[in-house]
């Protein structure tokens, strides 16, 4: 990464950490959630765009996550111990799943996790002794950081930002070692990959945990933030908001999903005048994009440049 | 006994509708190597072409039959024109994209532009029931089983005894050397892309008299549709129709005996059992990976 990225990157983190001080409460909120959905589908981007398999469940982890800190955070468990344990759940419930799917090719890990995705919410919404049903689980309190408080919107922000920093540095650190360049292998040769040695089932069902997991981190922020969980969110349609939300921004490019989640979390609030034809918009936008630009919004720039090569 | 062989004839009537929005995803798989994420919304379509041409005065019948033209025009022609044509060089992954996007795209415009309600839909069977012993069956139920069993046979009939069917198969089966054969695979697959929509209308005019006409009707039904052609073995039409009768018939008898509430997870534990213990599906054949 070259100088004048780092700088620019430098100050976006810092204008993203600025600006909630100059919003209104609903602003402050909103950037949350988008650092909520952010860890997801920067989990869902190593699935998809890095181990290059389809998963259509990323919403039913986000809900294991959620639920699971509802419960614990109301029986008064420390953040500490709420957090590990929802990515580590997910992080085993993705190895079950994923493995009988990722036996065979053929894209069956979408179809599996299309099920899983239904399958948990249909126990989420039935099961309501200890999910609430329809009703769900209200009064979740926000946990606290040594004592101190993140009651109020800012400090839960920056608890959130802060979270999903370091979330990114992780996955960065990740892809750069030796065993995530494994996963571009893949993705980009199967064949050549076995190969060379590389166990082709192992890592794609490593990276598909691991993106559950980010999911399941994700869940247990989004509990704190709203304080009232219901099936809802949860439903397939938002896993495959999720997925989209990757591909729109770029996948198999680190940022794809920064710009991603800003199409699916953010950008409908400011056209709220469009009401239910923005995801209309959204979904032939979808189709059109894949036409002429199936690498994301984030290769216009290396198409530019190629063109620019090409004349 | 007797509501056991009840829910086993209705299990099977569901089944075969299932069974029909199944063959058509499989056959676009075999012929053309799509993928249809839109599978559910090819049907939610025709049902509201139906209800449409049946608004502007048309009796059931030429409703249904207007609605399989436009479905050949639009889900057909249209489909495979605009969206698959351009991106099947591109691979698999971006079309399946592209088909989960028309997915939403086709969704929220009837929600946005037309309804959000669920709406009626007239039964093309007479209302009522039989009784043999102590088992009840409907007419609606025979009326489904003996339309789609026509349907699924004279396809059978058509790829098995036509030269054009056969043609079709060899497409499905190796589309170089069918090439070199003298077939002409672009017609054949263009086939394929109007069998579906027609197969996807016939479901249309079964399943939405009790599903009713809604903008997410296709969810539940292209789901089933996904599920039923992977147990059933994606290389082979005859699977599709098990798999679906298989899902049908046990999610009536799940959803009886055991819990309504989870009815709808039982394709999937199918699924995974499938895919544990026999990966190409009940009747399908191992596929080898070419380097």
């Amino acid at each position: 990464m070259n100088r004048t990225r780092t700088f620019g990157l430098v100050a976006a983190l810092i204008a993203f950490a600025v600006l909630p001080n100059f919003l209104k409460s609903y602003g402050v909120y909103l950037m949350t959630l988008f650092c909520v959905y952010l860890m997801a589908i920067f989990g869902l981007n190593l699935t998809v765009g890095y181990a290059g398999q389809m998963s259509l469940g990323q919403a039913a982890f986000l809900g294991i996550g959620a639920y699971q800190a509802a419960i614990f955070l109301k029986l008064g468990w420390p953040i500490f111990i709420v957090l590990p344990v929802a990515g580590i759940v997910c992080f085993i419930v993705g190895l079950i799943l994923g493995f009988p799917a990722l036996r065979v090719q053929h894209h069956y890990l979408a179809f599996a996790t299309l099920g899983f995705n239904i399958l948990v919410y249909l126990v989420m919404r039935n099961e309501e002794k200890v999910t609430g049903g329809t009703f769900g689980i209200p009064g979740i309190p926000r946990p606290s950081l040594f004592g101190y408080s993140l009651d109020g919107a800012l400090p839960f922000f920056y608890f959130t930002f802060l979270s999903v920093v370091v979330l990114a540095l992780f996955l960065w650190w990740l892809l750069r070692s030796p065993w995530g360049r494994a996963f571009a292998a893949l993705r980009d040769n199967p064949m050549r990959a076995t190969s060379l040695g590389i166990n082709i089932t192992a890592y794609t069902l490593l990276a598909f945990a691991i993106g559950a997991a980010c999911a399941g981190v994700g869940g247990v922020y989004y509990a704190a933030l709203v304080q009232f969980i219901e099936p809802a969110p949860f439903h397939f349609s938002a896993s495959l908001t999720m997925l989209l939300a990757v591909i729109v921004g770029g996948s198999g490019r680190f940022f794809g999903p920064v710009l991603g989640t800003i199409i699916v979390v953010l950008l409908p609030e400011w056209l709220r005048f469009m009401q239910n034809w923005y995801l209309a918009v959204f979904g032939f936008a979808v189709v059109a994009l894949m036409i002429w630009l199936p690498g994301g919004l984030l290769s216009i720039p290396e198409r530019l440049r190629w063109k620019g090569a090409a004349k | 006994m007797g509501d056991l062989i009840q829910l086993i004839v209705s299990g099977i009537a569901t089944g075969a509708i299932y069974a029909l929005a199944a063959l058509g995803f499989t056959l676009l798989w075999q012929a053309a190597g799509v993928i249809n994420f839109s599978q559910g919304e090819f049907v939610m379509l025709p049902a509201f072409a139906i209800l449409l041409f049946i608004a502007l005065g048309a009796p059931l019948w030429l409703a249904f039959l207007l609605a399989c033209v436009a479905a050949m025009l639009v889900l057909g022609i249209g489909f495979k024109w605009v969206i698959v044509d351009p991106l099947i060089r591109h691979g698999v992954i971006p079309l399946v994209i592209a088909t989960l996007g028309l997915s939403i795209g086709l969704k929220s415009t009837l929600k946005a532009g037309y309804s959000a309600e669920a709406h009626p839909f007239p039964s093309p069977f007479p209302g009522g029931q039989f009784s043999i012993a102590d088992v009840n069956i409907s007419y609606a139920d025979i009326g489904t089983l003996v339309v789609a069993g026509f349907v699924v046979i004279s396809l059978q009939l058509f790829l098995n005894r036509t030269v054009t069917g056969r043609a079709m198969q060899a497409v499905a089966q190796n589309t170089d050397a069918a090439k070199v054969l003298g077939i002409d695979v672009k017609r054949m697959v263009l086939y394929t892309f109007l069998i579906n929509a027609v197969l996807a209308a016939v479901a249309a005019l079964l399943v939405t008299p009790t599903y009713l006409a809604k903008f997410d009707m296709g969810d539940a039904i292209g789901q089933k549709a996904f599920f039923a052609a992977i147990i059933g073995g994606f290389n082979q039409t005859r699977g599709a129709l098990l798999g679906g009768v298989l899902i049908g018939v046990l999610e009536n008898l799940v959803g009886f005996y055991v819990s309504p509430a989870y009815k709808e997870g039982v394709a999937l534990i199918l699924f995974l059992v499938v895919i544990v213990f026999r990966p190409e599906g009940l009747l399908g054949r191992a596929e080898e990976r070419k380097v």
